[in-house]
Order: structure tokens, then sequence, then C-alpha cells
């Protein structure tokens, strides 16, 4: 796939290979990245990640400290943070927000620490902190697509299971659903999902594309299924428009695509609102 | 009453902290039943249905769901539950039909697609409790009486041999209420299931229950609807006697 993307004949801003693998990486995040987020903004753990995403810094700098490609170490210290924090939550050992608080100071501190045992190799942790979709190389965009594929095979199967939990968990736990078991897996899914969008928004803004679309589709979606296909338009389309800001203005893409969600957030409420009040004005009598 | 009961609990007790809420509660369920849980606010019943369904575990005493202890059973499918209605999330982006054909899926396997008999179960719940209009209709747009029918919906559509509702008519209009007694006794007689009721309104079911369990840390009183009518208690001609019978055991 990733030997197609490059060379195809794409119009400005995309006629560059560099631009191509970008839009690769960023499209396959920007679906993917609300998918997860809808099922954590209605479990009211929309910080997750966040929190992952600061564990993810520390598995970075373990990865540079070490000499070993960052993607791994991210992947497995946002996977293992991931599942602790579900432990604790369903453990009542801590709530969703403390057991949050516990892993984000925490991966941070240590990243920080980790950084700076690393010496030379310290300025290399920008990108994964604010992204830098514009240098991903054909290696960082094949894995981000392979987590990518995963992730939505695996949706595909437990979506409906872990729609039945967020709709009501105690529920779902009495009819013999596997709660704790796809509870745990959301959270490994969250955590591969922040480290595939790492090169493209970083890790301090991955947990906005996660959010924003998923606020975005709810303002207008009538039904769980369309808030996650309009949350997926959103997310690909705000990549699409940050890529193209960011080549046009010279930009950071990271930051740009982030502010094109906020864009899409903030004229969609508007949008609605002025909707809403138009219907109340129609069926307002007129005597 | 079958050779082997449904529901069963013996000798139960259960204390949070050093506050005790069951004491040796003892009762069975037969198959076919149907049967109320009452009691004063405090008195231990949703505790005790949190035990029953095997979400909390006895400190004392066991308890029994077909036979098998509810933490280990299998086929956990047989169980419809219908919890208070602000279990569910008020902003829910979903629509009824959605809410209702999840309860489905511990029937037929949660990681297998829905399949016509899956589709078709989900269109005989909501007949059933006449939602069937508004199946496209958002759940956060639908009163709280039409929120429950489609609660009730989402448990009989995995067509449950035993039915626990948990205060299921509080704040119901009066239509949701008949409708929801359609739905119990057809579920009843029809199928031939085990309904549990926990409830301090049993006006709209009174003349259909099989027996009634008043509970108040243990069980005071078990027995048929006319024992406690005997008693100066009625569940259906004057609607409040219950509640104030119930306030005076606390």
């Amino acid at each position: 796939m990733t030997v197609i993307v490059g060379a195809l004949p794409l119009p400005w801003p995309f006629e560059r290979e560099y631009m191509q693998l970008a839009l690769a990486a960023g499209l396959t995040v920007g679906a993917c990245a609300p998918l997860i987020g809808a099922f954590l903004v209605q479990k009211r753990m929309s910080l997750m990640g966040d929190g992952i995403g600061h564990l993810a810094f520390a598995g970075v700098a373990a990865g540079l400290l070490a000499n070993v490609w960052p993607i791994w170490t991210a992947l497995i210290a946002a996977v293992i943070g991931a599942v602790a924090i579900e432990w604790l939550r369903s453990h009542g050992r801590a709530s969703g927000d403390l057991a949050l608080a516990l892993f984000f100071y925490g991966g941070i501190a240590g990243g920080a620490v980790l950084v700076s045992r690393a010496g030379a190799g310290s300025t290399n942790v920008l990108p994964y902190l604010f992204g830098s979709v514009l240098t991903a190389t054909r290696g960082d965009v094949a894995i981000v697509m392979v987590l990518g594929v995963c992730i939505v095979l695996t949706l595909l199967v437990t979506g409906r299971a872990l729609f039945a939990i967020v709709l009501d968990e105690e529920s779902a736990r009495v009819s013999g659903l596997p709660v704790d078991t796809l509870n745990t897996l959301l959270a490994a899914l969250t955590a591969i999902t922040i480290v595939a969008a790492m090169r493209v928004v970083g890790v301090l803004l991955v947990a906005a594309l996660m959010v924003l679309p998923v606020a975005t589709s709810r303002l207008v979606a009538r039904s769980f299924r369309a808030t996650l296909v309009g949350a997926t338009v959103v997310g690909m389309a705000s990549v699409v428009m940050g890529l193209v800001a960011a080549r046009a203005w010279s930009l950071a893409p990271g930051g740009s695509i982030v502010l094109a969600v906020a864009l899409c957030f903030t004229i969609t409420a508007i949008v609605a609102s002025a909707l809403r009040l138009g219907q109340g004005a129609a069926v307002v009598p007129t005597t | 009453m079958g050779s082997q009961p449904v529901v069963a609990a013996q000798h139960v007790s259960f204390a949070y902290g050093i506050d005790p809420v069951l004491t040796d509660v003892s009762f069975e369920i037969g198959g076919g039943e149907f049967v109320a849980l009452v009691g004063p606010n405090g008195s231990g019943k949703s505790t005790l249905l949190r035990i029953l369904l095997g979400v909390l575990r006895p400190q004392r005493g066991g308890v029994a769901l077909f036979g098998q202890n509810p933490r280990v059973l299998r086929d956990r499918f047989r169980v419809g539950y219908v919890p208070q209605r602000v279990a569910v999330p008020s902003d829910l982006p979903a629509t009824v039909e959605e809410v209702v054909r999840s309860g489905r899926l511990a029937r037929r396997g949660w990681w297998r697609p829905a399949t016509a008999t899956d589709r078709g179960a989900v269109d005989h719940a909501l007949e059933s409790v006449a939602m069937a209009h508004m199946r496209k209709q958002p759940l956060r747009e639908c009163s709280g009486g039409q929120q429950q029918r489609v609660l009730i919906a989402k448990a009989l559509v995995g067509d449950p041999e035993l039915l626990v509702l948990d205060e299921p008519i509080a704040g119901v209009d009066v239509e949701s209420q008949q409708l929801f007694r359609d739905s119990l006794v057809h579920l009843v007689e029809a199928h031939d299931a085990t309904v549990l009721l926990v409830s301090h309104e049993l006006g709209a079911v009174a003349n259909d229950l099989d027996r009634v369990v008043v509970l108040k840390q243990s069980v005071v009183f078990d027995g048929k609807p006319q024992d406690l009518t005997a008693r100066g208690v009625s569940l259906g001609v004057h609607r409040d006697d219950l509640p104030l019978w119930l306030e005076g055991l606390a």
C-alpha cells in the first residue's frame, strides 16, 4: 500500500511524495481516532487519550535512551499504562479521573527524566510531542496503516458489545457480556490509536482528534451509528484541511489539523443552534 | 412451583462496612411465578437484587439462579434485567432500535452479526411495548414512560426465562403502566417466564401477582397478595395503601 502512496498523480498540495505519505497516515488516524473516541466520550473518559499520550511520551523517551525505534517502546508503555488505568478504574481503586491524573503526571515526569538522560537524542522527542507528519517515512506510514486496520477490524467485531457497555455497564454485565475484557480491550485500542497518531498530531494533541470530531458529530447525529460515521468524516476532513493549510502557509501540521477540527466544531455548533432556533420559530403561532 | 427454583436465596447477609443491610434473607421463586419484592427505602431491595444477579457477593449465605451460582452462570442471557431508568445516560445519541438491538447480543453471541431471527426478535419486542413506530427516534427525545418501555423491550428481546425489573414504573404515565402490565402478563402467560419486580407501585399489576415478598433487612412477609389484603393492605384499589404501610415498617 505504501508503495503506491507517494507515486499517485494527485493535485496540489498532495502532488509531492511527502505530502501523500502525510495524507495516508493522517487519513488513517483521522478515521480511527474518532471511532475510539466515541466510546471514550460516552464513558466520560474523554481525557484518557491525554493520560495515555503522556505515557507514550515516556515510552518514546525510553526508546531514544535505549536507542530502540521509539514507536515500539511507546506502544509497550501506552498499552501497559492503558490496561493499568482500566484496572484501577474497574476495581474501584481510583476513580477514572484520579487514575488518569496518576498516569498523566507520572508519564510526563518519567518522560522528562528519561529525555534528560538521553543527551543529544533528546531533540528527537519534539516530533512525537507535537507531531511531524510531513517528515514521516514509508516505514512510519506503514506502521500507522497496519495499526489502523487492526483498530477498525477489532471494532467491527466488538463495536456492538462496546455500545451495550456504554449504554449500561451493569446491565451488560448481568446479561453475560465479558465487560472487563472488553473494557480492557478498549483501553488497549486507545493506546494503539495514540501511538498511531503520535507522528501525525503528537502526543500532546492526540486527545483532540479523539474527542472533538465526536463532539462535532453529536451536535447533529440522531443515532450512535450516525455519530460514528459523522465523527469519522469530520476527523478525515480535518486532516485534509489541516494538511492543506500547513502546506499553503508553512504551518505546523499537527496544530493545523487540530485547529481544523475545532473550526468544524464551532461552525457545526453555530449552524445546529441556528437550525434549532429556526425550527422553534416555525412552530410559534403567528396569530 | 417446579422442582428447582429459578431464584433462590438462602440465609443471605450483607453489610456495607459495619451497617447491616440484609440479615438472614431466604426465599425462593419458582418457574412461571410473577413475584413483587417491596420494602421501604433503605430496606435492602437493590442490594438483594444485585446479589441475586451476581453483581455483589453475599457475605454470608448463598444465592442461585437456575440452580447455579449467578457469578458463574454460563447462559446469562436467560436473565433479562431492566435497570432503573437513571442508569441509562440521558445524552446518549442512540435510537430506540439501537438500544433494543443491544439487548440481543448475549443471546446470539456478542461477536456475531445479527441474523433475520435477531431482527425479528427486535421487531417483536418493540411491538410488545408499542414502540415499533418510534424505532428510529433518538432515546433522549422519548418521554420517561417511553424510555422505560424501550428498556423493557431491550430486556425482552433476549427471550429471557427470568425477567428482573428494578423500579420500572417509577414516575411513568398511566398509559405506559398499562402497556408495561400487558407486556409482563404476556411474558408470564405465553412464554412461561418468571418475573421478579421490585417496585413501590404495584397498582398496575396488583391483580396479576402470584406473590409479594416484603423486605426490611430480612423478609417480613412472603405470601399471596390476598394475604396482604387480609392484613388491611391493598395493592390496587387504594393505591396509597402499600406505600403507607411500607412507611410504617420503616
